[in-house]
């Protein structure tokens, strides 16, 4: 597929930018509501054309792992899941995290606690930037709002993945991945040919040269001291990200009294009640977050130095509010909306909370 | 212009195809487009229903609450959305099984017998063609060559022998839908 204009799904927008991306691999198990992402890459057939391996493995685990061990060859390597699926992987992202393994990992979000519902949902915000395994890690986290971010994040994922040596996850949700949005699609992108791949990861277990010594892949260290180090190391390079790649997106926020921060098909729901609300004379603006992590604490704290309250919209118990309130320092009323359980929220019930609970 | 629909009857009755084809038209002809479907268990036997905007502008939510338009293809659907159209709106619906027919007076209300009509003319596969004619009559937002290059697009190339018979239906849409109250 050329630069082309098309109409798809979100979870399809994934699947063709993993292939026009140069991805070397996928490997998936299905769940509601992401199972098109494996579904159009095998309809498309990516390993006749540009080579791309696609693989269902026999669960969640195995393709966590199957990511692990193709990524920490230096290739370009995927998986995606929704929530029950993303849990089931967390200890394979914590070893990947700790092993510094470039890869992306989609969570096309349901409504949980466990199998909970297979409607959108967004409460896996604390499990994807709070560490949902163990250890301080981080992994670098994108929230699309529409069906062209689903596919631009794929080619900003690998940028970051590659330059920080750290896994990519794109948070999105039900709603974003079943709708059907206008899309421009890229030219492609070739896959790194193995020159490539040894320039781009020189640390890649793809054979050892007489000129080094053994590049090893690993999360282990028994030497505690030299575990801090590193440690250490991986700290920095989340504070590097945190200067560097913080991303957001302010709409209407220069003459705002209120704003509403949002993120995904949220922050598309606040749009509307924003819009609403300006039809009416409130002063509303909105802060969609764009990277959870790294958090835009500095850009929010500016913002909201100016108006007189938050709302916080979250398709779910309220999780994403405490970080709005630590970048806030709690000097300005900040509440929190949202519907769970798989419930989307109107724009008009965003409208009647930012009334009721911020305006008052 | 924005104009947000939604698409509301039984899994089968070809809702969530009429709306990709109104979708995909409003692209050719270079709308903002979303199509939002619900999905999941209801897809399989129990109703289905999608929400459709074109527009000139950026779309803000794809999820949407309220409508300039509804078109209604079974009670169930009459029931959960008749007072979600926005006062002046539009509300299409087939008769066909409606025993509660729509009360509300500020809004247009129209007609049309696509199930008799597609069974009378032996083209039960065309029945949501036959009731976006219908809409398109009263809202022409999309036009005739745009729904072509529409049904080009959101149909697989072994159907395009059928676009024909796509646009001859919607044209019996057309024909037959008809004022039920208007203002």
């Amino acid at each position: 597929m050329a630069k082309e204009l098309k109409l798809m799904k979100g979870n399809e927008a994934i699947a063709h930018a993993m292939i026009a991306s140069g991805t070397d691999g996928y490997f998936g198990y299905p769940i509601t509501p992401q199972s098109e992402v494996m579904e159009t890459l095998m309809a498309e057939k990516p390993w006749e054309t540009t080579g791309m391996t696609v693989l269902q493995a026999e669960s969640e685990m195995a393709s966590i792992n199957m990511v692990y061990g193709g990524a920490a060859t230096g290739k370009k390597v995927a998986t995606s899941s929704s929530s029950p699926g993303i849990s089931l992987m967390q200890e394979g992202l914590t070893y990947l995290a700790g092993a510094e393994i470039p890869c992306l990992i989609v969570n096309v979000m349901r409504g949980g606690p466990g199998l909970g519902t297979i409607q959108p949902s967004q409460s896996d915000y604390f499990q994807s930037v709070k560490g949902g395994g163990h250890g301080d890690y981080q992994l670098y986290t994108l929230a699309p709002a529409s069906v062209q971010e689903m596919y631009d994040f794929v080619f900003d994922a690998w940028d970051i993945a590659f330059k920080y040596r750290n896994p990519v996850l794109i948070l999105s949700d039900g709603a974003i991945g079943q709708c059907m949005e206008k899309l421009y699609t890229r030219d492609y992108m070739p896959r790194w040919t193995e020159e490539e791949r040894r320039k781009n990861a020189p640390w890649g277990t793809w054979g050892k040269p007489a000129t080094r010594g053994h590049n090893i892949i690993t999360s282990l260290e028994l030497d505690s001291a030299k575990q801090e180090v590193f440690n250490h190391k991986l700290q920095a390079k989340y504070r590097e990200m945190e200067a560097k790649e913080v991303r957001y997106e302010t709409l209407n926020c220069e003459d705002a009294d209120y704003i509403i921060v949002a993120y995904g098909s949220s922050a598309r729901i606040s749009m509307k009640a924003m819009q609403m609300a300006r039809e009416k004379g409130i002063k509303v603006g909105l802060f969609r977050l764009i990277t959870l992590f790294p958090f835009p604490t500095q850009q929010l704290k500016a913002v909201a130095q100016k108006v007189k309250g938050i709302l916080t919209v979250e398709m779910s118990a309220g999780q994403m509010i405490q970080d709005v309130k630590l970048a806030t320092e709690c000097k300005l009323p900040v509440e929190h909306f949202g519907r769970f359980g798989g419930i989307i929220p109107t724009p008009t019930e965003v409208l009647e909370a930012l009334e009721t609970k911020i305006i008052k | 212009m924005t104009e947000e629909i939604i698409i509301a009857g039984f899994g089968g009755q070809g809702v969530l195809s009429m709306g990709k084809i109104l979708a995909y038209s409003g692209v050719m002809q270079d709308k903002e487009v979303s199509w939002m479907p619900s999905y999941g268990p209801e897809m399989r036997g129990g109703t289905a229903n999608v929400s459709v905007i074109i527009s000139d502008e950026r779309i803000s939510s794809p999820i949407i609450n309220q409508f300039d338009t509804a078109i209604i293809l079974n009670q169930q659907s009459l029931d959960k959305f008749e007072n979600a159209v926005k006062p002046g709106g539009m509300l299409l619906y087939d008769p066909n099984g409606i025993t509660h027919h729509p009360t509300r007076k500020d809004i247009n209300i129209y007609q049309i017998a696509a199930t008799d009509k597609a069974a009378e003319i032996g083209i039960a596969k065309l029945f949501n063609m036959i009731v976006l004619g219908g809409f398109l009559k009263y809202k022409p937002i999309v036009t005739d060559e745009f729904i072509h290059k529409g049904l080009q697009k959101s149909l697989p190339e072994r159907h395009h022998k059928l676009i024909p018979e796509n646009e001859r239906a919607i044209k019996i849409g057309m024909e037959i839908v008809k004022p039920y109250h208007t203002l």
